[in-house]
């Protein structure tokens, strides 16, 4: 049973096709790159897949115990949160509320999952800080253990090197990386870092409105280098 | 790869161009400037009178009854204000109390000119029973324009949400193209009935006297459901205001939050807007958390500085405006400038 089954997906704006009928699922422990150019309808495709966007037909199911509200998201970073004032234990926190149910306040085991989270991550240290004041890097750190408060099984992250420099992205593949191969959270990245996306991952979805490529990393880059020796010839 | 190596250099050239003292010159003269004009601030204020003689004086005031209202108003309207303001300044949203007291001096204008309508002015061919009902409907909105102006801000509260949400257009200019309209329409109307006058004038500014007893039961009540709502949802609410497509994501109802805040923001702004004046009312709902986020950066030391500072400035605005018989809205905002300069002179200091 897979995570997420999206089957014959269509998504429209206006009348304008984003998505046309895509097709995939997502198992447990699966490390899937979405790429593509800008307005092939990725970050669209990955809205959807958090309930965020109706398609205009198809299905998306989800399984094997994962519920909608239930997913890890990472978005990209808006303008307004570089300079929010919170502490990083307010903003980690903040992924318990789709565990609160009709309660109205955290209780310990939200905090406590909070506590696990930011262990994890290595920010333990930096909780009492201010969000505003860490370097881009320990930002992403600190929305990862959100995303992670929230899910126990999938993450989804929008473009999460954008903006990072060049060690803190490193950095932030390699959490990525133990993330999904020691704790068996599965992880779908959109991105356009194409190789440092790729490095880790095991499957890739090529989009351009439709699905232009699926299927394993080897599978792609053979595929790349075709393409290339075609150009050339 | 490409991306990498640029921001490589661009590290590079931050770290060798915008040296330390360079940055260290611009620190000092941003405590200098802002230490400077609350210097000069304070100044001007003791230049008034001594203030032991003025808090006795405010005593004897305390003795009348509108007074008495006016402060218990002011301190719950300041209180739901500020706590309002934190969401609604960190979600850019800072302008709506001002849009929302531009609707509300409309509604109030037009509810006050209701009071010309007669049952013979209106056109022959009603019968004579609905000429007689729609004058008497006109008469009651014009003697009680509160009831009216609520309904129609808390209507437009609505609709500006709906805008910013659903079409292309910028929820900023949303904002800017109902209030001026609202503007519009109460200035166009008031010239056609009974031109400018005090009462119109007290609308702008605002009045000390304008509260009644059963303005006193409004922002009580108002007050109570802000703050219960308000402690309830906290963790909501800052999962909303922090990041509102994880909120979504996570399976808050967001657009339930938003509609909550803003409906509350029109009840606020319409209670306060008599005593401060439509001009000044905004202020009350951005000052305090602007002050707040110079010197906090938590959420929860954020938000509950803000609701003293803006209790505490309403107070201190109120005396001022007693003892030295300056309009009270002007005066409340003259303190809020002064607490955030010198929130930002020991914010810049403490950087």
């Amino acid at each position: 049973m897979a995570l997420i089954a999206m089957k014959d997906v269509t998504i429209a704006f206006e009348g304008v096709v984003a998505v046309d009928r895509v097709s995939f699922e997502i198992d447990p422990g699966d490390y899937l790159v979405i790429v593509g150019e800008n307005g092939s309808g990725k970050s669209t495709l990955m809205r959807a897949m958090l309930g965020l966007v109706r398609p205009r037909s198809g299905k998306i199911s989800y399984g094997d115990g994962l519920v909608k509200n239930r997913i890890g998201y990472l978005p990209q970073q808006t303008a307004a949160q570089r300079d929010f004032p919170a502490s990083v234990e307010e903003v980690v926190l903040s992924g318990c509320v789709n565990r609160m149910g009709r309660r109205f306040f955290y209780n310990r085991a939200d905090r406590r999952k909070a506590e696990a989270n930011m262990a994890l991550l290595d920010i333990s240290a930096l909780r009492r800080k201010s969000y505003r004041n860490l370097s881009g890097g320990q930002q992403q750190r600190a929305l990862l253990a959100r995303a992670l408060c929230a899910t126990d099984a999938l993450l989804l992250l929008d473009e999460p090197v954008t903006g990072l420099d060049p060690v803190a992205a490193k950095e932030f593949y390699d959490v990525i990386r133990d993330l999904n191969q020691r704790h068996g959270v599965a992880v779908v990245m959109v991105s356009h870092d194409l190789s440092g996306a790729m490095r880790d991952a095991g499957k890739v979805l090529q989009m351009d409105r439709g699905m232009d490529f699926f299927g394993s990393v080897p599978d792609f880059e053979a595929r790349l280098a075709e393409r290339a020796v075609e150009r050339r010839g | 790869m490409r991306r990498g190596r640029w921001s490589a250099v661009a590290d590079w050239l931050q770290r060798h161009l915008a040296s330390r003292p360079a940055a260290g010159r611009r620190r000092g003269a941003a405590i200098a400037l802002w230490a400077a004009l609350a210097v000069l601030m304070l100044l001007a204020l003791l230049r008034l009178r001594n203030i032991g003689g003025a808090l006795s004086e405010f005593g004897t005031y305390l003795g009348y009854k509108f007074i008495r209202r006016a402060l218990v108003v002011g301190v719950l309207v300041s209180l739901c204000a500020s706590l309002l303001g934190v969401t609604l300044v960190l979600k850019r949203y800072s302008m709506i109390g001002d849009g929302l007291s531009h609707v509300g001096f409309g509604a109030l204008t037009v509810a006050m000119s209701l009071g010309f309508v007669t049952a013979e002015g209106l056109p022959a061919f009603l019968p004579e029973g609905i000429r007689g009902g729609i004058a008497g409907l006109c008469g009651a909105i014009s003697a009680d324009p509160l009831p009216f102006t609520l309904v129609v801000v808390v209507l437009c509260a609505f609709l500006l949400l709906r805008i910013s949400e659903r079409s292309r257009m910028r929820g900023d200019s949303a904002i800017a193209l109902i209030s001026t309209s609202a503007l519009a329409v109460g200035v166009i109307v008031t010239s056609m009935t009974s031109g400018m006058n005090v009462d119109v004038y007290n609308y702008m500014f605002g009045s000390i006297l304008a509260m009644s007893a059963s303005d006193v039961w409004l922002s009580a009540v108002l007050s109570a459901v802000v703050l219960v709502l308000f402690v309830l949802f906290y963790p909501r609410i800052f999962a909303v205001t922090f990041d509102e497509p994880f909120a979504r994501a996570t399976g808050v109802s967001a657009g339930r939050y938003n509609l909550l805040i803003a409906l509350l923001t029109a009840l606020t702004v319409v209670v306060g807007m008599r005593m401060m004046g439509t001009l000044l009312i905004s202020s009350l709902i951005i000052f305090p958390a602007l002050s707040s986020m110079r010197l906090f950066s938590r959420f929860l030391t954020v938000t509950v500085s803000s609701a003293v500072i803006s209790v505490a400035c309403f107070v201190a605005g109120m005396v001022l405006s007693c003892v030295y018989s300056l309009p009270t809205g002007a005066c409340i905002v003259a303190v809020n400038l002064l607490v955030f300069v010198v929130f930002s002179a020991i914010g810049a200091a403490r950087a």
